[in-house]
């Protein structure tokens, strides 16, 4: 959907993006991580041509982005940012009609549409269409955001590190309502962020750059257990143990768990649960009961703590050498 | 306090065809000038908001035009534009445009760069980006501008009325020029008013929510179309011919009003200053200007005076005025001084100041070349039987008659001389002499009978037609009064004047005030 050959970008002598080449499969969501200079904000800006390559083509869609009229290319994706870019002279509605209007809908088929992401947003549609976007809390106007990116219904979506200007607490809500809204699960989307928590929640695909370059792509427990370099090492080294729990799911782990006795009382946990969140769970149990069982179309096992633990430590020690 | 108010409403009552005229032709000003300087400062503004390398270039030069003297610009205008509406419109433009393109300027950059970026990556072209983002954003700003801009138009075009572009500043530079307060009034007050109503308006326009600022966008301009046509509206109809007077010359009854009652003259009048007035005539702006009959711009600018020959122009024949006291010791003062007496005519004198004020030769130089073309150059016979203090008013015509005086008595007495020119104007020459500080200095005979002695109007009415009885009459009166003599007339007579081109006035053969009045009349 999105591929990128051999992309350069230089400013007089600094390479800002140096030879990068990946693709973004359909409904995929690959995300831009690195810290800050790393040339990842460049490399999205460039697929939607607010930058142009030094160097290199960029397909969208299978189109040579170079062959088109930038502004046509620019309505057909979608574009989130840091913060937010709402027109503050605009109400919610109109800012959320801005590419359809651009793009010439009648006006009934954008108002049908504006409603209907307020909704989905989960925003009152009678109460926020003729507010400004300054009468709105930060979250809200984020997700204001979402809904412009998305109301013209773009394949393809650009998302510009779009929880950054949030409060920790506000912006991993705001994350998982993203992530649970179906229409952003059919999206191709290319995001950049600084937060490797974000990224190992929504990726599933991290391409992580350095000083302009690409220094390993692959699936997050990839990059986690199986590092090309030091740099990627290093890289996740602070938050390795968490990540890790994070990545791996009970269904992950399944042949290492053991067979559950059949009892009567027991809690059921959802084997695509990630294992810090059954840690989790089985930590802040204050109940009598204490058995856990996980069912899935193979069986069903039993859950304990040393069950995971070790399960955990099979794992990481089979990826990493696999 | 009671009877001022009234006064000053009777005095806006009776002139108020004019004060209507003056604030439509005010109000036509300002917006006009306002109109083309929106028209070209907020392109301007916006352009260098892209070209930032530009903008310190621009706004430098928007910056230094605000710092010139606004009459001082005017005055840069009248060669590249004459005189009129032309250069005080232009002058007016430049002075508002530092507002108007800082703030369009400030305005844009200001904009959220996260705004334009959002606009930018969803598809909007760059026109589409600046006139739904950027303008809109900015728009708060730029009225800011415009609304200071408004303000300052309003206080500058008063200005206006020195180049005859009319507005209010007619009735105040006339009030000053005359000592009429009610006058100054008249034309103050109103322009306080307008500064006033269009800085509240402006200010509510500014606060008009973003929604309804849409229709405002709209009518601004029209609002500054409308008000910019008032400015045709007055100089409708009159005469072929056009006058330009000095405010203190239009409201004076020895000026344009006597003009009007005994000559029946019927001319199209603008207001000007005396200092662009002879320059503007000469470039054919003007057709008939009010100078006075000695200035040396008439020869450099080629004009000729008109015959006062229903004499409504009082006479001011220069005479040397001396103590008396002085006289009684040293006689030979009185015979001396009275050596120059016939000697210099209207046209000889203007030839003089002709010299000083256009070809910048010193009073010195003047003087003593005149003096010997005369024969009257004798050898300074540093004599120190006494010293005569010698005064004179600020301007080279009295320089030029001080430094004659001073080398006659030096050449032609034993008498030490001593000279303070530039004692300002004739209150302070006369109160030097009164208090022996001075012994003599010239002085115009209408001055000392319209400014010193100040008679009753009856009597004045009675001599002022007459040259020998306005002379015997502030001799005689200044003698009873003061001890102070008035020795023999020099010859020339320094007064108010009409003057036309030489070549029209020969054209059209016009010699008097008369026959212009008669001109004029067949013209229509």
């Amino acid at each position: 959907m999105i591929e990128l050959k051999n992309v350069s970008k230089f400013y007089k002598t600094v390479k800002a993006v140096n030879d990068v080449s990946f693709n973004v499969e359909e409904g995929q969501t690959v995300i831009l991580l690195g810290t800050s200079g790393c040339g990842k904000t460049t490399t999205l800006r460039m697929v939607n041509r607010l930058v142009e390559p030094t160097e290199g083509t960029i397909f969208v869609n299978g189109k040579n982005i170079q062959a088109q009229q930038e502004q046509e290319l620019r309505r057909g994706i979608g574009y989130v940012l840091q913060h937010t870019g709402l027109f503050p002279h605009y109400t919610i509605a109109e800012n959320i009609a801005i590419v359809p209007r651009l793009m010439q809908w009648n006006e009934q088929k954008i108002t049908e549409r504006t409603r209907e992401l307020l909704e989905k947003l989960q925003l009152d549609p009678d109460k926020y269409f003729h507010l400004y976007p300054d009468q709105l809390s930060g979250g809200q106007q984020q997700r204001i955001g979402l809904a412009r990116a998305l109301a013209a219904n773009p394949p393809v979506l650009l998302m510009d590190e779009p929880f950054g200007a949030l409060d920790p607490v506000t912006r991993a809500g705001i994350r998982k309502e993203f992530m649970n809204l179906d229409e952003l699960k059919r999206k191709t989307i290319l995001m950049v962020t600084h937060d490797v928590q974000e990224a190992f929640e929504m990726a599933d695909i991290i391409c992580l750059m350095d000083k302009g370059n690409l220094v390993q792509m692959g699936k997050p427990t990839e990059l986690l257990f199986n590092p090309a370099n030091d740099f990627v090492k290093n890289f996740f080294s602070d938050q390795r143990f968490l990540l890790g729990l994070q990545s791996i799911t009970l269904n992950d782990v399944w042949h290492n768990l053991k067979e559950a006795p059949a009892n009567e009382k027991a809690y059921a946990v959802d084997p695509a649960s990630n294992l810090l969140e059954v840690l989790e769970m089985l930590s802040s149990n204050n109940s009598s009961i204490t058995n856990y069982v996980a069912q899935n179309g193979k069986g069903s096992k039993s859950v304990t703590l040393p069950v995971i633990l070790s399960a955990f430590s099979a794992y990481k020690t089979m990826e990493g050498h696999g | 306090m009671d009877e001022r108010q009234q006064s000053l409403w009777s005095f806006m009552w009776q002139q108020h065809d004019k004060l209507l005229d003056q604030t439509l032709a005010h109000i036509g000003l300002t917006f006009t000038s306002l109109l083309l300087s929106v028209i070209i400062g907020i392109p301007l503004g916006i352009w260098i908001a892209r070209k930032r390398q530009w903008s310190s270039w621009v706004l430098g030069i928007a910056g230094v035009l605000q710092t010139i003297p606004s009459i001082a610009l005017l005055g840069f205008m009248i060669p590249l534009l004459g005189i009129g509406a032309k250069p005080a419109i232009v002058a007016l433009m430049l002075y508002a445009f530092l507002p108007i393109i800082r703030n369009t300027f400030t305005g844009i950059i200001q904009v959220n760069s996260s705004v334009v970026d959002a606009a930018k990556g969803m598809g909007m072209s760059p026109s589409q980006i600046l006139f739904k983002v950027e303008l809109p954003l900015a728009l708060p700003v730029i009225l800011a501008g415009i609304r200071t801009a408004t303000v300052i138009n309003v206080g500058v075009a008063t200005l206006a009325a020195y180049i005859a572009a009319g507005g209010l500043g007619e009735f105040i530079f006339g009030g000053i020029a005359l000592n009429n307060s009610n006058m100054i009034l008249a034309g103050a007050i109103p322009a306080a008013l307008l500064a006033i109503v269009f800085d509240f308006a402006l200010s509510k326009v500014q606060n008009i929510q973003f929604k309804k600022r849409r229709s405002g966008i709209v009518a601004i301009p029209l609002i500054l179309i409308l008000f910019s046509s008032f400015y045709l509206l007055p100089s409708a109809l009159g005469s072929s011919m056009l006058a330009g007077f000095t405010p203190e010359f239009m409201g004076r009854s020895d000026g344009y009003l006597g003009l009007k009652d005994k000559y029946g003259l019927k001319i199209r009048t603008v207001v000007i200053s005396d200092a662009v007035m002879y320059k503007a005539a000469f470039e054919k702006q003007l057709d008939v200007i009010s100078g006075y009959s000695t200035d040396g711009r008439l020869k450099a600018f080629n004009l000729v005076v008109l015959k006062d020959d229903k004499t409504i122009f009082p006479p001011y024949y220069a005479a040397p005025v001396v103590r008396h006291e002085v006289l009684m010791k040293y006689p030979e003062v009185a015979a001396t001084l009275n050596r120059l007496s016939g000697l210099i005519n209207d046209s000889i004198m203007t030839e003089l100041n002709y010299r000083v004020d256009y070809l910048k030769q010193t009073p010195e130089v003047v003087a003593t070349n005149f003096l010997a073309s005369k024969n009257l150059l004798q050898p300074s016979r540093n004599g120190n039987k006494a010293t005569i203090r010698m005064g004179s008013k600020i301007f080279g015509e009295q320089y030029i008659l001080l430094h004659m005086y001073s080398l006659l008595l030096k050449g032609y007495t034993d008498f030490n001389v001593e000279t303070k020119t530039g004692l300002g104007g004739t209150k302070i020459c006369f109160d030097a002499l009164l208090n022996n500080q001075i012994d003599l200095y010239p002085e115009y005979t209408g001055t000392g009978l319209l400014v010193i002695l100040n008679p009753k109007k009856e009597e004045v009415d009675k001599i002022i037609g007459s040259k020998e009885q306005v002379y015997d009459f502030v001799k005689n009166e200044f003698k009873k009064r003061y001890q102070l003599d008035w020795l023999q007339p020099i010859g020339f007579n320094n007064a108010y004047a009409l003057m036309m081109r030489k070549t029209q006035a020969e054209e059209k053969h016009i010699t008097t005030i008369s026959d212009l009045a008669r001109v004029i009349d067949e013209g229509k």
